[in-house]
């Protein structure tokens, strides 16, 4: 923690109006990323996670609106800058990876040509030498017989290859940061394990911080330094992934990771957590989490909770998260160690 | 468990994917619409080009001796009521109508793609004033606004070119900025704009072809309306101006011999239904073999 954060997200707010209201998509999110660091955001669909990575991009989805809160990256406010600066961080400073990488790949353009058009466009490269480049980041990403496969159009490559093709468009433009929006939810299991392998041999070769954003706490955990639990368009819970995982302190990431199926130990039925994610135009009063929370009070009611701080990086929204803490206590999480 | 690995699996997956999705070079001789659409086109298309080398007469060179003769060895299809070959008329008058045609489209399609491009990528006013001009345009019946406009502007291949661009671009600009307005929408343009690419080269290299195919086969059909256009404008005497050989000017002047000498309109008629079969069935196989997968 010593150097500088390449990202300083503070207290980011995105809505969108719709005809029944204004949705509070993204709620005063706040994070850093340091540099050459993979950090990740776990949240269930609609908890505003895909939209916080959209606006580090500064391409929100149409209808949504920055309504506060900066994007810092590289020492430049995004959400300051006009539309040509924030268009020139992306590709080479900022760059990102999509979940489905058939339609992020344009199907009538032959792959090569598409990860060498960063290269000739924003870097400025000759042709010849942007094509040598493609094939360069082709092999980087582990794609066998890169020159033969240059030629082909994206239907003719199998589905780890195409995430493959993304990776090295991403990287491309040489960015410092990448995002990546679910990049293995697509991908059977085992293609889904090389792709997160090659991702973290780039991040620790290449030095590029990633940001990685998915529903999948084991993706998370086999990728990501620290994480931000986000539920109904706020950070929930914050720090390391080890301690989140061992130690959670928030009734949600607690049912989260009770969620999750375990092998070594065989339950009737997967735990889950009861009720479904609220209404963000109408949120619930007090903790947005009380409805569907085991351990809720009548202060969790009253008022908005902030988050807290607990030890350094480490930050929980819950106003009884001894419950919670004692309740890891009395059933590990994570049985090993 | 096994010993393969995804990896070494992974040549195989793929081989399958592509037998299943083989592309245009494998699939055309397959689709017989195209097939008979490039046989016919083709047959039309060499005739024009090789006019000279299969008639033994100058189109336009007049014979007052021996007008109106029934088909010969001398005549294949007769003469008309100038002494003129009808064989060589017809020929050359394919190369007329067709390069006429092939040129009428050639206009309203880059005119209609790029204003459908920018109508259905920007939206708003863009999309707003273009769709006004395509709406006075609609309102109109086709041939009325191309025969008045000719009309206005005077007979002549230049005005008809004109007058077909006038009206024509607007069915290129509804086909684009419909394709495009779902294509935008799509995660490519997206990952285009994620890398910092500028609006021109999201617009021309990623969209463009993607949505082009729909214009290309639709221009297909057009050549045919055009085709169409232009005979019923010669026989209006709108159109292209004799001596040029022309069909539609063929039918005409044949029409008064009609009862007597049927084949100096039908002959005539049977080069423009033929012509316009071959395009139709090959913009057909064309909209076959390019759907996307």
């Amino acid at each position: 923690m010593t150097r500088e954060p390449l990202v300083k997200v503070r207290d980011l707010r995105v809505e969108f109006q719709l005809a029944r209201g204004t949705v509070h998509a993204v709620d005063g999110v706040s994070f850093d990323v340091e540099p050459g660091e993979a950090f990740g955001l776990v949240g269930e669909s609609g908890s505003g996670k895909t939209v916080t990575l959209r606006a580090l991009v500064g391409l929100l989805p149409r209808g949504a609106k920055l309504t506060g809160g900066t994007i810092e990256i590289d020492g430049v406010d995004v959400t300051a800058a006009d539309e040509d600066t924030q268009r020139h961080l992306r590709g080479t400073t900022v760059s990102m990876i999509f979940q489905e990488p058939m339609t992020a790949l344009n199907p009538v353009m032959r792959v090569g040509d598409q990860i060498a058009e960063e290269p000739l466009v924003r870097l400025g490269m000759s042709r010849s030498a942007a094509r040598a480049r493609a094939i360069e980041l082709m092999a980087l990403v582990g794609i066998p017989d890169p020159r033969r496969r240059a030629q082909a159009y994206p239907h003719e490559l199998s589905g780890g290859l195409r995430q493959r093709v993304m990776i090295a468009i991403a990287l491309s433009g040489d960015p410092k940061l990448v995002l990546c929006d679910e990049p293995t939810t697509a991908l059977d299991v085992t293609i889904q394990d090389q792709i997160l392998k090659l991702l973290r041999k780039l991040q620790h070769e290449l030095d590029v911080s990633l940001v990685f954003v998915s529903h999948d706490l084991a993706v998370i955990a086999q990728t990501c330094r620290r994480l931000a639990v986000m539920y109904a368009g706020q950070v929930v819970e914050s720090g390391a992934v080890e301690q989140v995982f061992r130690e959670p302190r928030h009734p949600y990431t607690l049912g989260l990771l009770r969620a999750v199926p375990d092998f070594e130990v065989v339950r009737e039925r997967l735990a889950s957590i009861p009720g479904s994610p609220p209404d963000l135009a109408a949120p619930p009063a007090g903790c947005r989490f009380h409805p569907r929370c085991r351990f809720v009070q009548e202060d969790c009611l009253a008022i908005p909770v902030e988050l807290e701080r607990l030890d350094a990086g480490r930050e929980v929204r819950c106003l009884h998260h001894d419950q919670t803490a004692a309740d890891v206590e009395r059933e590990p999480v994570i049985v090993d160690a | 468990m096994s010993s393969i690995t995804a990896d070494e699996l992974e040549p195989f997956i793929e081989e399958t994917a592509v037998e299943h999705r083989r592309g245009f070079r494998h699939r055309w001789y397959r689709t017989p619409s195209f097939v008979a659409g490039v046989v016919i086109l083709g047959i039309v298309v060499l005739a024009a080009l090789a006019a000279p080398l299969i008639t033994k007469y100058n189109p336009t060179s007049q014979d007052l001796l021996s007008t109106l003769q029934g088909p010969s060895a001398r005549h294949w299809l007769g003469t008309d009521d100038l002494g003129r070959d009808v064989w060589s008329r017809l020929v050359y008058g394919a190369r007329t109508d067709l390069r006429v045609a092939f040129l009428a489209v050639v206009l309203p399609f880059i005119i209609g793609t790029v204003l459908g491009l920018l109508a259905g990528y920007y939206g708003g006013l863009t999309d707003t004033f273009a769709s006004f001009f395509v709406n006075i345009v609609v309102a109109f019946p086709f041939y009325v606004l191309i025969i008045a406009l000719v009309f206005a502007l005077g007979s002549g291949t230049r005005n008809i070119y004109i007058a077909i661009t006038i009206v024509g671009w607007v069915s290129y600009t509804r086909i684009i900025r419909g394709e495009v307005l779902v294509a935008k929408r799509r995660d490519y343009v997206l990952a285009a704009k994620s890398g910092g690419l500028s609006d021109f080269r999201i617009l021309f290299r990623h969209l463009l072809p993607n949505v082009i195919t729909q214009a290309v086969i639709f221009a297909c059909s057009d050549i045919v309306l055009d085709i169409l256009a232009i005979v019923t404008l010669g026989y209006l005497g709108l159109g292209v101006q004799p001596p040029t050989p022309d069909w539609g000017n063929m039918i005409a002047s044949g029409q008064t011999y009609l009862t007597t000498h049927w084949q100096l309109s039908t002959f005539p008629g049977i080069a423009v239904v033929f012509t316009a079969l071959g395009l139709s069935l090959l913009a057909d196989g064309l909209a076959d073999l390019l759907r996307p997968e």
